[in-house]
């Protein structure tokens, strides 16, 4: 901000303030030139108005106000870029990147500057990150026999996770799996289930309606739904059939068996587990159109502890 | 100075009798649909899977529906009878008042029809979309050149001070209108924002706040000047304390926008500033109040036998609570608990409907039977009978929503020992249920107060003219 801006804001707000001021010993000073109690003399519509006094309560009041808004605006920023005799910041405000937020948390520590929410994130990491540090020494599947560390990674995953996986970790058909099942897309050991936390997945599915045409989704459509084993109608046997010749480019990411590869995430078809719904509508859009999942990184808002506590929660779902 | 009231001039009543029926019309309309949308809030099936059904494009219909439409009607009726009566002198213009009343009825209509098909410009209390801002425009400034050039036809040699705050909310109100609304079209239904980012939130609140403070405050002080020592039959009480706490009022309340931004990507100076203004301005604020309750000292007896009386009171009451709330609210520690709760939604009922509602409702039970040559309302009785309709739905309302808003800042900070949170949102939503239904059932009692209000209307207007005498508790007093 240049000084120019800095003058314009400071003027205006002192000089309202201060007119305030002036406005208040005016009005108790009685400049009207009407007798205290009395009429002013004139009407509107039968509506005549006494020259009465402030009362002296109310008058007070108008005072501290005005004296408090001085001194906070001596101990605060306010005035355009002056800082404020405590140097107090709410946070380190037009940072881009989180690196620029590290230098700016950097220098305002040498500057001494009091940045509330630098303040309040050091007070935090003293008091807590030895604690989850303690349990990041244990692996998951040790740790999931600690109640205290399962609760404390549930309540990271209920503020955390739940908002895609739902507070009973179950998911939704519309892409968010169920964490319950012990049925992995890419794998359920605690390590792998830390991999995901720290660095996200994104599984694609491709569209096929271009290379298979509606035939071709209908025919594979009826094959991959006769691998999980539901009853057919007999009629169907020609269309599974065509389907099955088909499934050779979808073997490619799910196997020959269908049973699915955890190095790339493409999900088991033969269990009954469906990620996307497992309706033969819900199956054809996921042929013809094709699915883009997204499951984000926390790497850098939990950091490497909370997550070790995180995966244990996700592991004790299903050990 | 009776006797100039006696030979009175003929008034133009025909746009305050429109406005003034208007006013309970959108009254019932805008809060109906809020005790609905609060009854969603508990069963929100009451959605009815329907689009144009849900909270999300019904909420900006109340909102606008009960400020613009109930509180708007409510001032247009207001100040055109207040200019003439006190500037002793017939409207500056019948045809920029006819066009300023079916301009203004198009508005209200237009917003009916866009904000439920999802048609918005997404700002809060600002959603309609740049045909309708451009026809608000027209209708206000046919309203201020038609109210100033009143005032400067006048037959009286002062300016009284409910005009003062009336000229004063028309102005602001046109500034910040044009100002926030500045957008560029991109088709007839959807424009976007002409300001980005922090610049956008701050006109926002500049706006949205001033909407409060000019739109909802101002001019209702400007209704409370007249209508509080007419009903009473007193003198204001004090002159001098008028013009402080219009000048301070006016000068402060524009600066207040920020504290609806605190802790967040908003410069630290202009939360700072926001701040110290809204606190000053608790001061003056109260002025208005003091002014309004000392007008009846010598004269509380009538608070006895007038309902009229006590709706105006009443609504000056909650008009002192909420702008002692509204400063402490605006201060940063107290901020930070109350924000993003229900404590907001309890705050802005405590005014809309303690005191815009009451003072309105009072000021058109004075206004019906001089308007429709009556001398009283049909019924006192019933008068009295919606006085405590709304008082008891008020005081259910927000109490409910100061427990379930502090309750929710509560759970949102608490904080276990291993330094996780101690609730999930869904937890303090859960906790804020009986609150949503106690908040229903405070709605409730306020609409069928309405429903009173209309009956009892309809059986004023349609008398024979002159064949309502006063009843004799009304006239005891």
């Amino acid at each position: 901000m240049t000084t120019f801006w800095t003058i314009w804001i400071s003027v205006i707000t002192l000089g309202l303030i201060i007119g305030c001021f002036f406005l208040l010993r005016w009005a108790l000073a009685n400049k009207t030139g009407v007798p205290e109690g009395e009429s002013m003399g004139h009407a509107f519509d039968g509506i005549e108005e006494i020259n009465n006094q402030l009362p002296r309560w109310w008058t007070i009041l108008f005072y501290i106000t005005i004296v408090w808004g001085f001194i906070y605006l001596a101990l605060y920023p306010g005035l355009g870029a002056y800082q404020g005799l405590l140097g107090w910041k709410s946070s380190n405000q037009g940072v881009l990147s989180l690196e620029e937020s590290a230098q700016a948390r950097a220098d305002a520590k040498e500057e001494g500057l009091l940045v509330e929410y630098d303040r309040e994130l050091d007070k935090a990491a003293d008091v807590y990150d030895p604690i989850f540090e303690e349990y990041a020494k244990v692996p998951v599947e040790e740790l999931v026999n600690d109640p205290e560390a399962v609760k404390i990674g549930q309540r990271l995953f209920l503020q955390n996770c739940a908002q895609c996986h739902g507070s009973d970790a179950r998911g939704a058909n519309v892409g968010f799996p169920n964490l319950t099942d012990d049925d992995w897309l890419y794998g359920g050991s605690g390590a792998k289930i830390k991999e995901t936390l720290m660095l996200g997945r994104r599984p694609i599915m491709p569209a096929w309606i271009d290379a298979m045409g509606e035939q071709g989704i209908k025919e594979t459509v009826a094959y991959v739904l006769s691998l999980s084993g539901r009853e057919q109608e007999p009629e169907m046997t020609a269309l599974i059939d065509a389907g099955k010749a088909r499934f050779m480019v979808c073997a490619a990411c799910h196997g020959m068996d269908g049973k699915g590869n955890q190095m790339l995430g493409a999900p088991n078809l033969t269990d009954n587990v469906w990620l996307y719904g497992s309706t033969e509508q819900s199956v054809t859009d996921t042929l013809t159109y094709g699915r883009n999942g997204v499951m984000p990184s926390f790497k850098k808002t939990l950091g490497d502890d909370k997550i070790h506590v995180v995966a244990t929660y996700v592991y004790s779902l299903s050990h | 100075m009776s006797e100039i009231s006696q030979a009175q001039p003929d008034y133009n009543y025909k746009v305050v009798r429109q406005f003034t029926i208007m006013t309970i019309v959108w009254g019932i309309i805008g809060m109906g649909l809020g005790a609905f949308i609060a009854a969603q809030l508990f069963a929100p099936a009451l959605n009815f899977d329907t689009p144009w059904l849900t909270f999300s494009r019904l909420r900006p219909l109340h909102t606008n529906a009960v400020i613009f439409a109930f509180g708007g009607c409510a001032l247009f009726a207001t100040s055109y009878y207040i200019v003439q009566r006190t500037s002793q002198v017939r409207l500056f213009s019948d045809k920029l008042a006819a066009f300023t009343f079916w301009g203004w009825q198009a508005v209200i209509v237009a917003a009916v029809v866009t904000l439920p098909f999802g048609i918005t410009a997404s700002k809060e209390y600002a959603e309609l979309e740049w045909p309708i801002d451009i026809l608000i425009t027209l209708v206000w400034l046919a309203y201020i050149i038609n109210f100033f050039g009143t005032i400067i036809i006048r037959k009286v040699s002062h300016i009284y001070v409910a005009n003062w705050f009336l000229g004063a909310f028309m102005l602001t109100v046109a500034v910040l209108h044009i100002g926030n609304s500045m957008a560029i079209p991109v088709s007839f239904t959807k424009s976007y924002s002409l300001y980005a980012g922090a610049v956008d939130a701050m006109m926002q609140w500049w706006y949205g706040h001033n909407a409060v403070g000019f739109f909802l405050t101002a001019g209702f002080l400007g209704m409370m000047y007249y209508f509080v020592p007419k009903q009473a039959g007193r003198p204001v009480y004090s002159y001098r304390l008028s013009i402080i706490h219009f000048w301070a009022l006016i000068s402060l309340y524009i600066w207040a926008g920020p504290h609806h931004l605190h802790y967040t990507a908003l410069p630290d100076w202009t939360q700072s500033l926001g701040m110290v203004m809204s606190v000053i301005l608790f001061v003056p604020s109260w002025g208005g109040m003091i002014n309004g309750i000392m007008t009846l000292s010598g004269a509380w007896h009538k608070l006895r036998t007038d309902p009229v009386l006590r709706f105006l009171i009443v609504s000056l009451s909650f008009y002192g609570m909420s702008t002692f709330e509204g400063p402490m609210m605006a201060i940063k520690t107290v901020n930070a608990l109350s924000h993003y709760t229900d404590w907001t939604i309890g705050h802005v009922h405590s005014g809309a409907l303690g005191w815009v509602a009451m003072v309105s409702i009072g000021s058109i039970y004075h206004l019906i039977p001089v308007l429709f040559g009556q001398r009283a309302m049909y019924s006192t009785k019933l008068v009295n009978v919606h006085f405590w309709l709304a008082t008891i739905g008020v005081v259910l309302y927000i109490v409910a929503m100061w427990m379930s808003g502090v309750l929710q800042g509560l759970m949102w900070r608490a904080v276990n020992a291993d330094g996780t949170l101690t609730y999930s949102f869904v937890e303090s939503l859960e906790a804020s249920y009986p609150f949503y239904v106690v908040r229903f059932i405070g709605g409730v009692f306020v609409v069928a107060g309405m429903l009173v209000m209309a009956y009892n209307t309809w059986k004023t207007v349609r008398a024979p003219k002159g064949s309502i005498a006063p009843e004799p508790a009304a006239q005891a007093a």
